[in-house]
């Protein structure tokens, strides 16, 4: 509960100190403060020690689980702050109340990983994706800000509008709008799981495939990914897609016997379309960001198997990709928003001109690929080795290891063009603190390489 | 603590190496790190109590994986080669600029960790580690160092290696959640039963990843391309002692741990190594670049390896353990004239050359012995071992080895035919002002082509060496 009602009042003080505060490098000092803050909060409450007790009626369940990936992302959201804040301060005068959304995104994450009620999980999609609505639109001068943002709202309207069908559905047929429980009396007439349900949770996952953008229903995710600014794009492409991928483990690892062996058909079809379409369609590409767009979307067909999975392997395999996946894409995005170019071409002969910020994105993208000695590498592992627990699966894992592969390949591209190409990119300035932030990122992408178990033991105690 | 320690000492001093600065600095570095590793590989190998020489250290209790090191006969023997390589080649490339240094010799101690971890792994996802390790650097080194098509070939070579070991993963994870105590450790994969489809399906993700790296015919061809492009130390590291990182495994991590599967496919395998063999010696018969001659003469070679590894008998598993040691050496010392032949007169093209004999009567000795011991002639080191693994080969089925005979010949058509280019005739353009090597190169040379005869002559240490582990993939059967 603390990290709800932190975080959404951290947001309200973002917002009136946007009025009062009038210089703008104050507010990403405000900023980082209030994430400390809400960092502790959470701390407390994670270990017991200081928490706000409400009566929540049983639609919250707060679980170590949800409380520890908190922790995660609000410290990864630290760092992004940290890393981009100047960036934030570019893009207009309002960055305080760019950072009141993030407060109110994060509010919208620590309810999405404590909800218990189907009620509270589309109140919580809805407090996460609003403000992102407008910070893809912050950049109002630019159409393709513009238009991103439109595509964005309508098509996250319509996805709602799928869930809320979903949950009215459920409520049909069980009378209750918390998974997996049942008031309707037990009689000989009425099947044990009716029609209704099942098709309930079709659809609320149709609206969750949405959210964490699996094929097929990604067609949102680049041009929103591209046209949103930069900074942006990190936050959206890294913290709400794995607080996305939260929601989507708690709502489903424990209900799918409903869907019988139908669900991992389902499953398998969804994750080998994201595969296929975010890995082939990344190698297309000449923009680097739209290349992290796709590429979101291949990392996204790796989540799902903590679906697939779903057991413990799953479960803290998930928390160990949000790490992994959001360190080494904040990361990226950090440096790429430095670059005047885009392109490939843009970070040609980086190596030579500034190496500590080739070398630590070259780490970031090693994670991303999955090389062995990066954090990359266990977040991979562990999905994979959740679906070879479960058993029956091993065709998967091949296609999926065939996949990490071609990923390889449009990652790889930019590591060449920074190492083993002539060039004078052309870059903002780079300060000292900006580059010491970058090594930083990259010595604990290393570090939780070598010792996964930093992350992990975090969870059990 | 020795095989921590042969670790160690090249990662970290591969990592300080980043930092120096001057050429000579880097290398001279370079030099006393790869020679303190020669040091205690012989000290530890010959001279140290046995306790010594594994190694185990909790590193993810979740997972069910210890930093574990071991050293058997093989693993004594490879230990020895990369440790013996390392110094040879760089004094032998020590004339070579480069650019960067510093990079450059840290890159080259940090893949010499690789190579050593792989070869004391007693641990599978400890091996996977350092499999990969090996080849990042390496991956670095060709593509900045290396020439004209350096970029596209070495990527090449990179996702058809990173294919392979990902498809070794997935195989190392079904693997671990068979073995009975949920472990990575080498013994508990021995001891995993399998039912005889599971056993076939995971021998083929585990056999891709090492065919590739060997490489075994269909899989070679990342292969003469990138011995072609990069720079001449990273070939000699790639084809003295990397491609003996797929011998290895196969001999480590497939025979034991797969017995009936690889029985199973042994015909089918040793016959795609035989057409490898004849396919590459054609080729190299054909070939007017030096670099690229020896790229498909290693292919061969390689090619008898690995079906000697899959005949499976006595004879045949002690040739190859020889074998990987001395086609190092022999291939090495191949690979350092055709360097000085590059610098010195700036072409590898049979075409240019003739004539070096009445110049530089030295190299052209230690050339000749040097392809002698290619051909493997008696009384060179290779003729044991190539007839060790023919004569296992025999064993195994004899319409096999006598089309495999054939390569003897091929292989003597095309090693003889550049000997008589390169040496004999009359002189070129371009070959009028050439001089005798001198200096150290012309030492490292001399120490192979010793190492050529003395184990040519007297063999028995090195298959006292290995006998320990010839025995127990045998017994395992």
């Amino acid at each position: 509960m603390n990290a709800i009602i932190v975080s959404a009042l951290s947001g309200v003080l973002m917002m009136f100190s946007g009025i009062i505060v009038k210089n703008r490098s104050y507010h990403t000092v405000i900023a980082a403060c209030a994430l400390l803050l809400l960092l502790l909060a959470n701390l407390l409450n994670s270990y017991g020690i200081w928490v706000i007790r409400i009566d929540t009626h049983n639609m919250f369940n707060f679980e170590q689980f949800g409380m520890y990936f908190n922790t995660i992302a609000i410290a990864t959201t630290l760092i992004y702050v940290l890393l981009s804040g100047k960036a934030v301060e570019k893009i207009s005068s309002y960055s305080a109340d760019y950072y009141a959304l993030i407060f109110f995104v994060l509010c919208g994450v620590s309810i999405l990983s404590a909800f218990n009620s189907l009620l509270i999980l589309f109140l919580g999609i809805e407090i996460l994706t609003i403000p992102l609505y407008i910070l893809t639109g912050a950049d109002k001068r630019n159409l393709k800000s513009n238009e991103a943002s439109l595509k964005y709202f309508l098509m996250g309207c319509f996805s709602t509008g799928i869930m809320l069908m979903g949950v009215t559905l459920i409520y049909g047929g069980t009378g209750s709008f918390i998974l997996g429980e049942s008031r309707v009396p037990e009689s000989a007439l009425v099947p044990k799981t009716s029609f209704l349900e099942i098709a309930g949770m079709i659809l609320l996952f149709v609206s969750m495939c949405f959210k964490v953008s699996a094929a097929p229903f990604h067609f949102w995710t680049p041009d929103v990914y591209d046209g949103a600014p930069g900074v942006f794009t990190s936050f959206m492409a890294t913290i709400v897609k794995a607080a996305g991928f939260i929601a989507f483990v708690r709502l489903f690892d424990q209900h799918t016997e409903l869907l019988g062996p139908s669900w991992k058909i389902l499953l398998s079809f969804v994750i080998i379309a994201t595969l296929l379409v975010g890995n082939i369609t990344a190698v297309f590409q000449q923009s680097v960001k739209r290349m992290l767009a796709y590429s979101s979307i291949a990392q996204a067909g790796f989540m799902l198997f903590s679906l697939y999975g779903a057991n413990d392997f799953a479960r803290e395999g998930i928390l160990l990709y949000s790490v992994a996946y959001s360190l080494a894409t904040i990361g990226i995005f950090a440096v790429l928003i430095k670059m005047k170019d885009y392109t490939f071409e843009g970070f040609n002969g980086l190596a030579k001109t500034q190496p500590e910020l080739a070398l630590s994105t070259a780490i970031c993208l090693f994670s991303l690929a999955g090389i062995p000695l990066t954090a990359g590498f266990f977040a991979k592992y562990y999905m994979l080795a959740s679906a070879v627990k479960a058993g029956g699966s091993l065709w998967l894992v091949v296609i999926a290891v065939l996949f990490a592969a071609v990923s390889a390949y449009y990652y790889f591209r930019v590591i060449q063009a920074m190492y083993f190409k002539e060039g004078e990119p052309e870059t903002e300035e780079i300060t000292g603190p900006f580059k010491l932030g970058m090594l930083v990122v990259a010595a604990l992408v290393i570090l939780i390489g070598i010792f996964p178990s930093l992350v992990l033991n975090g969870f059990y105690f | 603590m020795i095989p921590v320690s042969l670790i160690l000492i090249p990662l970290i001093t591969g990592l300080a190496a980043f930092f120096l600065k001057g050429e000579n600095a880097a290398k001279n570095w370079a030099l006393l790190s790869s020679a303190i590793t020669l040091a205690v590989a012989i000290a530890g190998i010959f001279f140290l109590a046995p306790q010594n020489l594994s190694y185990d250290a909790a590193w993810l209790p979740a997972l069910g994986s210890r930093f574990s090191l071991v050293t058997d006969g093989m693993g004594k023997m490879l230990v020895l080669l990369t440790a013996i390589s390392f110094p040879v080649i760089i004094i032998a490339t020590a004339k070579n600029k480069y650019q960067n240094p510093g990079s450059f010799y840290g890159l080259l101690l940090l893949s010499q960790t690789g190579l050593l971890g792989v070869f004391l792994a007693a641990d599978a996802l400890v091996f996977y580690f350092f499999w990969e390790l090996a080849l990042i650097p390496v991956y670095f080194l060709c593509s900045i160092w290396g020439g004209e098509k350096r970029i596209a070939v070495t990527f090449k070579f990179f996702v058809y290696t990173f294919v392979g070991s990902l498809l070794m993963l997935a195989g190392i994870l079904y693997l671990y959640f068979q073995s009975a105590d949920h472990s990575f450790a080498l013994q508990s994969f021995y001891h995993i039963k399998l039912s005889t489809g599971q056993e076939s399906l995971i021998f083929w993700l585990f056999f891709i990843a090492f065919a590739i790296k060997m490489p075994v015919f269909p899989f070679h061809t990342w292969q003469p391309d990138t011995y072609e492009q990069s720079p001449t130390a990273v070939t000699m590291i790639l084809s003295g002692i990397m491609v003996k990182m797929g011998i290895f495994a196969l001999l480590r991590w497939l025979l034991p741990v797969f017995p009936h599967a690889s029985e199973q496919y042994a015909n089918l395998i040793i016959i795609l190594s035989v057409i490898g063999m004849l396919y590459a010696s054609l080729i190299a018969i054909r070939q007017d670049d030096f670099k690229r001659l020896i790229a498909y003469s290693s292919i061969a070679h390689i090619g008898l390896m690995s079906a000697a590894v899959f005949a499976h008998n006595q004879t045949g598993l002690e040739g190859v353990m020889i074998q990987m040691f001395n086609h190092g050496i022999n291939v090495i010392g191949l690979w350092i004239v055709a360097d000085v032949i590059e610098q010195q007169l700036g072409t590898r093209k049979f075409s240019d050359l003739g004539g070096l004999a009445q110049k530089a009567p030295v190299m052209a000795i230690l050339l000749v012995v040097l392809a002698l011991a290619n051909i493997a002639l008696p009384l060179t080191n290779a003729f044991v071992g190539e007839f060790l693994m023919f004569n296992g080969l025999f064993r195994y089925n004899i319409w096999i080895a006598a089309v495999a005979c054939i390569c003897i010949i091929l292989v003597a058509v095309y090693t003889l035919n550049m000997v008589q280019k390169i040496l004999y005739g009359s002189t070129t353009a371009v070959t009028e002002n050439a001089r005798e090597i001198g200096g150290n190169v012309q030492w490292m040379l001399a120490i192979l082509v010793i190492i050529i005869i003395v184990l040519g002559v007297y063999p028995q240490p090195m298959i006292d060496l290995t006998k320990d582990t010839v025995h127990a993939i045998l017994a395992n059967r």
